[in-house]
């Protein structure tokens, strides 16, 4: 059972005697074992979330605010970071905000992604205190840069669901870049 | 050594299922009553610790979601510990000892309502030799409570006896997920659908949590006209390994009794861990506990177990008797994993 | 915020799909099962722990010999699992127990297969039954079935 090979120190047992199994030297032993595990849930989002998610189907994007310093969250949890305190009042944001910031995708995960490379990217939604994360289309991806104004692409009414892939990616508007320094602390 | 006391408590009104609550939304009222009580502004407390699990609800990083009902930003001290709450307030204790921290909030809280507890539980037995089998919680308590049956340690009367003192005591408790109970004859001619369990001798799947405030010293005398001093507290584990361990045992209970000085004086209450009514026998054998002392006043986990804080309520509970006199020395006891595997034990003092 | 909210929910499935290093000691008990053998370690009382370990569970040290143990044993302790639930070895209701295997000086958990709890008493003799297909796995132990196969 010494057919293990491990870096120097990191291997601390000493060799077992393994005569009592009694198989020979060239049986394969088990060295690795796959165990996969399923838990299964019935996943509730809370009030807050449900309620964003209830009006992303009516093509709305809902935030909440805090009642200390009147930032909007957006998607709410429910309660503000800031005071610990129930955000109480949902806001309808606008569907156009500004690129905080943007990563270009080479090496793609997942069933969706769209063909590489492609710009992920968070947007600051006007009057939002944080971005919302999605894909920027319809414009070349070395393109992209922090400021740029943006809106969201829906899919078709028709397909709206109780969901944020609703919004298929963002795309530029033709509108002048925001200064960057406006949009730090709000990622 | 310095002087830390229990000083605010405050607790969910327990239920099968908080269903229509993310996890901050079900702690943010329990975290803001503890705080309000003593009436902490923001910035008085110096470090947070929590303790929870992301395998009850399904989801990642939950404790970090749950972080925003204390209000962290600005960035604050804060640690978590995927135990029950009991070990996050351990944690806080040290960091007040040593000097880190003279004021902590403490909480523990646990959804299990979106999947299958007796099985979700499995996970965290051995990887290699129990998990592939999908061993239940309750089923594997079985097997502790066969050993003591069998070997004259319990009788199935005392423990439905047990059963129907715990959620009879409940009776009192506004939190209490079950109150009131059959009476010891009736619950006996229940069929033991968990040979050797019935279904009362098992405590009920719970959402809640419990949110605590601990200081040092003068803090504690001003933020409470009478704290609940630590006097001592101590936890220990026993072995994973349930084939290699008397299972009708847990000396690591005994040990940390000791260490937190259990039997340096007179015990009023004793507020125990115990999910199974078998369990609590274990628990104050180790502990040797007294007949008088008064055990689970509150009704215990018998009659509320939300994972992961059904132990800090414990500390909780005899802290608050404590508080209004009704209690001068009290025994708090926690457990964490699979059939008292790890136990913490600590000794609170009005005086 | 005032109408009635109703509230959404959704399937959700968390899978693990891990892929773990044995280690000499468990791969060596693997092994063994997927050759219907079973054996345990010595302890550093002489005792001899089974499923085998890679450190003493009183001492903490080292633990190299390995030693056979028999396929069949006794219950130690058990308990009835009514509800059976997904990724058990049975898919009947059967027992969850403590088995001392002959030679060994702690017991495995694994699952005995005897119709009803009326048919179970804890000292039963009990022995394996081999899964067809063995993989290197705690589960190559289909479950334990009484001796005599008397239900």
């Amino acid at each position: 059972m010494t057919d293990i090979q491990m870096p120097d120190q990191l291997w601390t047992q000493p060799a077992i005697n393994d005569a009592a199994l009694g198989v020979s030297a060239d049986v394969e032993q088990i060295q690795r074992i796959r165990i996969p595990a399923a838990v299964r849930y019935d996943y509730v989002p809370g009030l807050a979330t449900t309620r964003f998610l209830r009006g992303l189907a009516n093509k709305e994007i809902l935030g909440e605010r805090c009642q200390t310093t009147g930032e909007v969250y957006v998607p709410p949890r429910g309660v503000s970071p800031i005071d610990g305190l129930p955000t109480v009042e949902q806001v309808k944001l606008p569907h156009t905000g500004s690129v905080s910031t943007f990563c270009v995708v080479h090496i793609a995960f997942g069933t969706n992604a769209p063909p590489t490379p492609f710009c992920t990217a968070l947007v600051l939604l006007d009057g939002a205190a944080v971005s919302v994360y999605g894909p920027i289309q319809e414009i070349d991806y070395d393109k992209v840069r922090i400021g740029m104004r943006v809106e969201a692409v829906w899919v078709e009414d028709d397909q709206l669901d109780t969901s944020f892939e609703n919004i298929k990616w963002w795309r530029p508007i033709d509108e002048p870049d925001v200064d960057p320094e406006l949009l730090k602390g709000h990622m | 050594m310095r002087d830390v006391a229990i000083v605010s408590v405050a607790q969910s009104v327990h239920r099968r299922s908080a269903r229509e609550l993310n996890e901050v939304e079900m702690i943010q009222p329990v975290i803001r009553q503890a705080l309000d009580q003593v009436g902490v502004q923001k910035g008085e407390i110096d470090f947070t610790c929590s303790g929870s699990s992301d395998y009850l609800a399904g989801q990642a990083f939950s404790f970090v979601m749950t972080l925003d009902a204390v209000g962290p930003t600005p960035p604050i001290s804060e640690s978590h510990v995927e135990m029950d709450g009991a070990w996050a307030l351990y944690e806080a204790w040290v960091k007040i000892q040593t000097g880190h921290a003279d004021t902590a909030l403490i909480y523990g809280y646990g959804k299990s309502s979106p999947g299958d507890l007796p099985r979700v539980l499995s996970r965290q037995l051995d990887p290699y030799y129990y998990q592939p089998l999908w061993p239940d919680s309750i089923a594997l308590a079985g097997l502790q409570a066969r050993l003591m049956l069998e070997q004259g340690l319990i009788t199935e009367q005392e423990m439905a006896e047990i059963a129907y003192r715990s959620r009879e005591a409940a009776k009192t408790n506004p939190h209490a997920q079950l109150q009131g109970s059959q009476s010891v004859e009736e619950l006996l001619a229940q069929p033991r659908s968990y040979d050797p369990l019935a279904r009362h001798d098992c405590a009920p799947i719970t959402d809640g949590g419990v949110a605590i405030v601990i200081a040092a010293g003068e803090k504690a005398a001003k933020w409470c006209s009478r704290p609940a001093w630590i006097r001592g507290i101590d936890h220990r584990i026993d072995s994973h390994n349930l084939g290699a361990r008397d299972l009708t045992k847990a000396p690591s209970i005994g040990i940390a009794a000791a260490k937190a000085g259990v039997h340096d004086g007179p015990i009023d209450i004793a507020e125990l861990h115990a999910p199974f009514t078998h369990q609590e026998k274990i628990i104050r054998t180790e502990l040797g506990l007294s007949d008088e002392v008064v055990v689970n006043p509150s009704g215990g986990p018998l009659a509320a177990n939300p994972m992961m804080g059904a132990g800090l309520i414990r500390l909780g509970e005899v802290a608050q008797r404590i508080h209004s006199g009704e209690a001068n020395r009290g025994v708090a006891h926690a457990t964490s994993g699979l059939l008292l595997q790890q136990n913490l034990v600590a000794v609170l003092e009005g005086e | 915020m005032g109408e009635p909210l109703e509230l959404l929910s959704a399937p959700l499935v968390i899978e693990y799909p891990f892929n773990r290093t044995t280690g000499p000691v468990i791969g060596a008990f693997l092994t063994g099962l997927r050759d219907q053998r079973v054996v345990g370690i010595e302890g550093d009382d002489r005792r001899v722990v089974c499923p085998p370990v890679e450190y003493d569970p009183h001492t903490g040290s080292p633990l190299t010999d390995l030693v056979a143990v028999g396929t069949e044993g006794v219950v130690q302790t058990w308990a009835w699992v009514e509800t059976v639930r997904e990724g058990q070895p049975l898919q009947q209701p059967h027992a969850l127990a403590l088995i001392l295997l002959d030679g060994a000086d702690t017991a495995m958990l694994h699952v005995v297969d005897c119709g009803s709890p009326d048919a179970l008493s804890t000292g039963d003799r009990v022995r394996i039954r081999w899964a067809e297909e063995r993989s290197g796995s705690i589960c190559d132990i289909e479950c334990f079935e009484r001796v005599g196969g008397e239900q």
